[in-house]
């Protein structure tokens, strides 16, 4: 238990550590909000569907969580060769409990950093329609972290070099946010559209933090929240098994 | 020193596909001694610590630590060593202190002796008054020395160190050597470290296991290997046993990141 406290210590106490990392990495969710969000505000509320703003914010949020989980896996790869990892990697610790701790961490700061942008949006003028229902969306983007975290640290522990780091990104992490629905309402899609926002579990995760915090949902939150546990257990044993096999 | 073998190795290959990096490899380290591998790059140096460190499985062959095998005692084995890898493993964001703790953390050292022994070797190894700094503003030789440090807080009975000077200043390597020296008194700590610079090995082992191509070509101390080749320098021992060819690997996706890290200077 201790192993894995000190390793989520670590990489919280890392995030808090990186300032300069926090702010530019509030760069790209600002821009959606600011941009898209007050960009197309206007063609939203015609088309009827009221206040932009108030239906990507959640998107945002889950973008950022989706964001931060990945990045930490992305630096795994740097990590195992020339940072840390590899003194873990010979601990006699079982790689269970290491993968644990560094997902739990990774997931941790992922939260704390969609924590930011909630507040960014607050500010912005987003409007939860209960405060009640606040820490279950909480909940939920606890899930969407946990989720990409440990599919960051199968991907972490699969790549070998870092040009895999531009695939990740054109390929996985860019489709799975703007498949998710975090931008666009999931009503009435072409049907390949349609489907392939349902494959994404991030579209579960940003349709519970909306219901959640705008009432406004896809799915339902109860199939959100199921999804997104299966999704999860899937995910972490997946992220175990390829963390169980990097050999150094 | 003790006329027991701590580590025993025998008849070890490892291939990667078509490549055998190390090659029908028999060799022995006895307790309380500083043993030297001593060879040109990819001679199959790392290859054979990986394999006695738990992270590689050998193709062939057996490897006894501590009357253990490192392929299927894993935990038991990793307890009973200590590794300074070639590239760095320190969490650079984190202070020295951080760094110990962690280890010992992971080491399941007690709190109390923890913290007693991570000041020993702190002080030991002249970082003390440095302890609450970032690692990422420390020297290169300040790094290795608390990679050292660290690698012996759960008092091993190996201490593994893989081309331990590797980039330093000579002042630095000097001071490093010293240090190896005196703990290797003071604790009975055996030292299995592998180096391409022959007055390194000269200096500090007691034996010296020449090893190219995956294979040993020649065992023995300094004046042993002197006397066998019939020169009068370790260097000149060395390039009558290994040749003066100069060795063209082809770079790997490890070396390419490791030129960036150079760039970067982490």
């Amino acid at each position: 238990m201790s192993v894995v406290y000190i390793l989520w210590l670590r990489e919280v106490k890392k995030y808090l550590r990186s300032r300069v990392q926090i702010v530019a990495s509030l760069g790209s969710p600002l821009m959606y909000l600011g941009v898209l969000g007050f960009g197309l505000g206007p063609v939203f509320q015609r088309a009827g569907e009221g206040k932009y703003l108030q239906f990507m914010a959640p998107g945002v949020i889950g973008m950022t969580v989706l964001f931060t989980a990945m990045f930490s896996g992305i630096a795994m790869l740097w990590d195992r060769q020339f940072g840390f990892l590899k003194e873990t990697l010979v601990a006699p610790v079982p790689r269970l409990l290491i993968m644990i701790g560094r997902t739990l961490g990774g997931a941790t700061v992922a939260v704390l950093q969609g924590t930011l942008i909630f507040v960014v949006t607050l500010i912005a003028g987003f409007r939860p329609v209960s405060l009640l229902a606040v820490p279950l969306a909480f909940l939920v983007i606890g899930l969407i972290a946990v989720i990409f975290s440990a599919l960051a640290t199968a991907i972490g522990s699969s790549l070998k070099e870092m040009q895999g780091f531009q695939m990740v990104m054109n390929f996985l992490v860019m489709p799975t946010f703007f498949l998710s629905g975090a931008i666009y309402p999931l009503e009435g899609l072409p049907r390949v559209l349609g489907a392939l926002t349902r494959v994404d579990p991030l579209t579960y995760g940003v349709d519970g933090v909306r219901g959640l915090l705008t009432g406004r949902t896809h799915f339902g939150v109860a199939l959100d929240v199921a999804v997104l546990l299966g999704v999860g257990v899937l995910f972490v044993v997946f992220g175990a098994w390829r963390f169980s096999k990097i050999e150094a | 020193m003790s006329k027991l073998p701590i580590i025993r190795v025998q008849h070890v290959v490892k291939s990667f596909g078509k490549i055998t990096a190390v090659n029908d490899v028999t060799f022995g380290v006895w307790g309380g001694e500083i043993f030297a591998f001593l060879g040109p790059n990819g001679a199959g140096k790392t290859t054979t610590i990986k394999m006695l460190t738990t992270l590689l499985r050998p193709t062939s062959g057996s490897l006894e630590l501590d009357g253990l095998d490192p392929a299927t005692d894993q935990t038991e084995v990793r307890k009973r060593f200590g590794v300074v890898f070639q590239d760095p493993s320190l969490d650079s964001d984190l202070t020295a202190w951080e760094n110990m703790d962690i280890h010992g953390v992971l080491y399941h050292v007690p709190r109390q002796v923890r913290r007693e022994r991570s000041e020993t070797l702190l002080r030991m190894f002249e970082l003390w008054e440095r302890r609450d700094d970032l690692v990422k503003t420390f020297s290169g030789g300040m790094k290795r020395r608390l990679e050292i440090a660290r690698g012996l807080l759960h008092t091993p009975k190996v201490l593994f160190l893989d081309e331990p000077t590797l980039g330093l200043d000579p002042q630095s390597r000097n001071q490093m050597w010293t240090h190896v020296r005196n703990l290797n008194q003071a604790e009975r700590v055996t030292v299995f470290l592998t180096t391409h610079y022959m007055d390194e090995a000269d200096r500090v082992a007691d034996r010296i296991a020449v090893i190219d191509h995956g294979r040993i070509v020649a065992m023995g101390s300094s004046g042993e290997l002197k006397q066998q080749t019939g020169t009068d320098s370790l260097e000149a021992a060395f390039l009558a046993l290994t040749g003066t060819t100069i060795r063209d690997e082809s770079a790997t996706a490890t070396d390419q990141m490791r030129q960036v890290s150079r760039v970067w200077r982490r």
